[in-house]
């Protein structure tokens, strides 16, 4: 049962991934994007770390990518046409590169031999707070105060007459 | 873990699906005829009452009238958004009554964290409206659909920091066990009820709840003054009323989350046969839900709509700071007490 969902909700992860590169309109990107997101989520409760799965729906899809529909809508961006190849040379080099991020990846996969299994009840919001707030605490603060001053630089780009 | 059932527990499970679905369904229409009799009940005219008697009959005439409706779509739409819209707004509207717990047993599915899932699915509604008015391709569609992506982004951020506090004070995410958390009462006579323990928070709950469901006085999205019908205006027929469905299933569950979250869920005085304390907590539970929804339809009826800069000045600067507020508050009581 588990194998089944597993395979079906990577199936539709790995469709909707594919579907954001190759989809001309940007919208159509987006929409597969949030898809994408979802199906994670899906993998994120058969692996028992629901609240994981929960807040990547709320922040992720709920939030993040409303507000990229919404930019997209605002500038009514028409879809991708073909015009003159700037990126000739980028994708000379890009292919490659590609390349071997996918050879490291995979020889990183290989090499470990068995997934250590997660603690028990790993993904609970106790134990996800827990760590957070003991084990983890400085990478944790360290990563608010960099949202912090994202959000303060884009108040200070916004009003341009401070 | 993953448990598996036997099939006479899938069987009461599915019995149970089939006895919320049905009771949702029948009860969202209903909640139409309850809102066009009580506001007609408010402006002092009759309001339906032609079909069956006290018009009892309407929600299904409206509905086959919805059935056999021609099917309309604008020129250089986008059909497959255009037709996709109504559905991605009504699934998640109807997906949340999974997990909410209408009674003791009377519930689907029970997980731990419950209230964000809840959250979860309701932030995808959303969805429904921003693409419905940008596919319609039309002007007055495509400003409600913007008005209402930021207006739902914004009041999602008080409703979710309204509740935190009552989550401090119960220690728990599952709302079966926030309705347990409230059993008994103070002095013998008062209910232990959040509401008396997070006022601010129930009234910040409240006013976002309100325009997180796009209602008045909040209902810039559709603003009939300006925007003809705001997001849905090139849609008709059936399309039209899984929009509306939706818009009223998402009134029943922002109600029934006030409900578990500030007045004690299904809890209430029970006694009797065996029967009547089965059926009891479930009555109780809806009828503070209908409190909520009358009180809904009595604030459209009675409060006039507010102009969209001082829809962002309350969200933001008045709602959010609040929110906050209460939780500082209270969980610097929290740990003390």
């Amino acid at each position: 049962m588990i194998e089944i969902l597993f395979l079906l909700f990577a199936a539709i992860a790995l469709g909707a991934a594919i579907n954001v590169l190759a989809q001309r309109h940007v919208l159509y990107s987006s929409l597969s994007l949030i898809v994408l997101l979802t199906a994670i989520s899906g993998l994120f409760i058969l692996m028992q770390a629901e609240f994981l799965a929960v807040i990547n729906v709320i922040v992720y899809a709920g939030a993040i990518m409303v507000l990229f529909v919404f930019v997209i809508m605002l500038l009514n961006l028409p879809a991708d046409e073909d015009g003159e190849d700037r990126l000739r040379w980028l994708k000379l080099i890009g292919i490659p590169m590609g390349l071997f991020l996918l050879f490291m990846v995979v020889r990183t996969v290989w090499d470990v031999d068995a997934a250590p299994s997660a603690p028990e009840l790993a993904g609970t919001p106790q134990a996800v707070g827990a760590s957070l707030f003991t084990d983890y605490v400085l990478p944790f603060e360290l990563t608010s105060l960099l949202i912090l001053i994202a959000l303060m630089g884009a108040v200070v780009f916004a009003k341009k007459d401070m | 873990m993953i448990e598996y059932l036997s099939s006479r527990e899938f069987l009461i499970l599915f019995a149970k699906m089939i006895a919320i679905f049905g009771g949702v369904m029948g009860a969202l229409a209903y909640t139409t005829l309850l809102e066009r009799r009580v506001m007609a009940f408010v402006q002092m005219r009759p309001g339906p009452n032609r079909v069956g008697p006290f018009g009892l009959l309407q929600p299904l005439a409206d509905g086959l009238k919805f059935l056999f409706k021609e099917q309309v779509v604008p020129t250089n739409a986008n059909v497959l958004l255009y037709y996709a819209a109504p559905v991605i707004s009504l699934i998640p509207a109807l997906l949340s009554f999974s997990v909410i717990p209408f009674g003791p047993d009377l519930k689907i599915a029970d997980i731990s964290v419950s209230l964000l899932l809840i959250f979860a699915i309701t932030s995808l509604g959303v969805y429904g409206i921003v693409l419905g008015g940008w596919a319609s391709n039309s002007k007055y569609p495509l400003m409600g659909a913007m008005r209402s992506s930021a207006q739902m982004l914004s009041y999602e951020l008080s409703l979710t920091l309204s509740v935190v506090g009552v989550l401090m004070i119960s220690n728990t995410l599952s709302l079966s066990s926030l309705v347990q958390s409230q059993q008994g009462t103070w002095f013998g006579f008062i209910p232990r009820w959040n509401i008396f323990l997070q006022p601010i928070g129930f009234l910040v709950y409240v006013l976002s709840g309100i325009a997180e469901t796009n209602r008045l006085p909040f209902d810039l999205a559709e603003s009939e003054q300006e925007l003809v019908a705001g997001w849905h205006t090139e849609y008709s027929g059936m399309k039209f009323a899984m929009f509306f469905l939706a818009e009223y299933a998402n009134m029943v569950t922002v109600s029934a989350l006030a409900t578990i979250m500030f007045l004690g869920g299904w809890n209430g005085p029970v006694g009797g046969p065996w029967w009547l304390q089965m059926a009891l907590p479930t009555f109780w539970f809806l009828l503070k839900i209908g409190g909520f929804l009358f009180f809904y339809i009595l604030v459209r009826a009675t409060i006039p709509r507010i102009r969209y800069d001082q829809l962002m000045y309350i969200g933001w600067k008045i709602l959010l700071p609040i929110a906050l507020a209460n939780i500082l508050v209270t969980s610097f009581l929290v740990a003390v007490l």
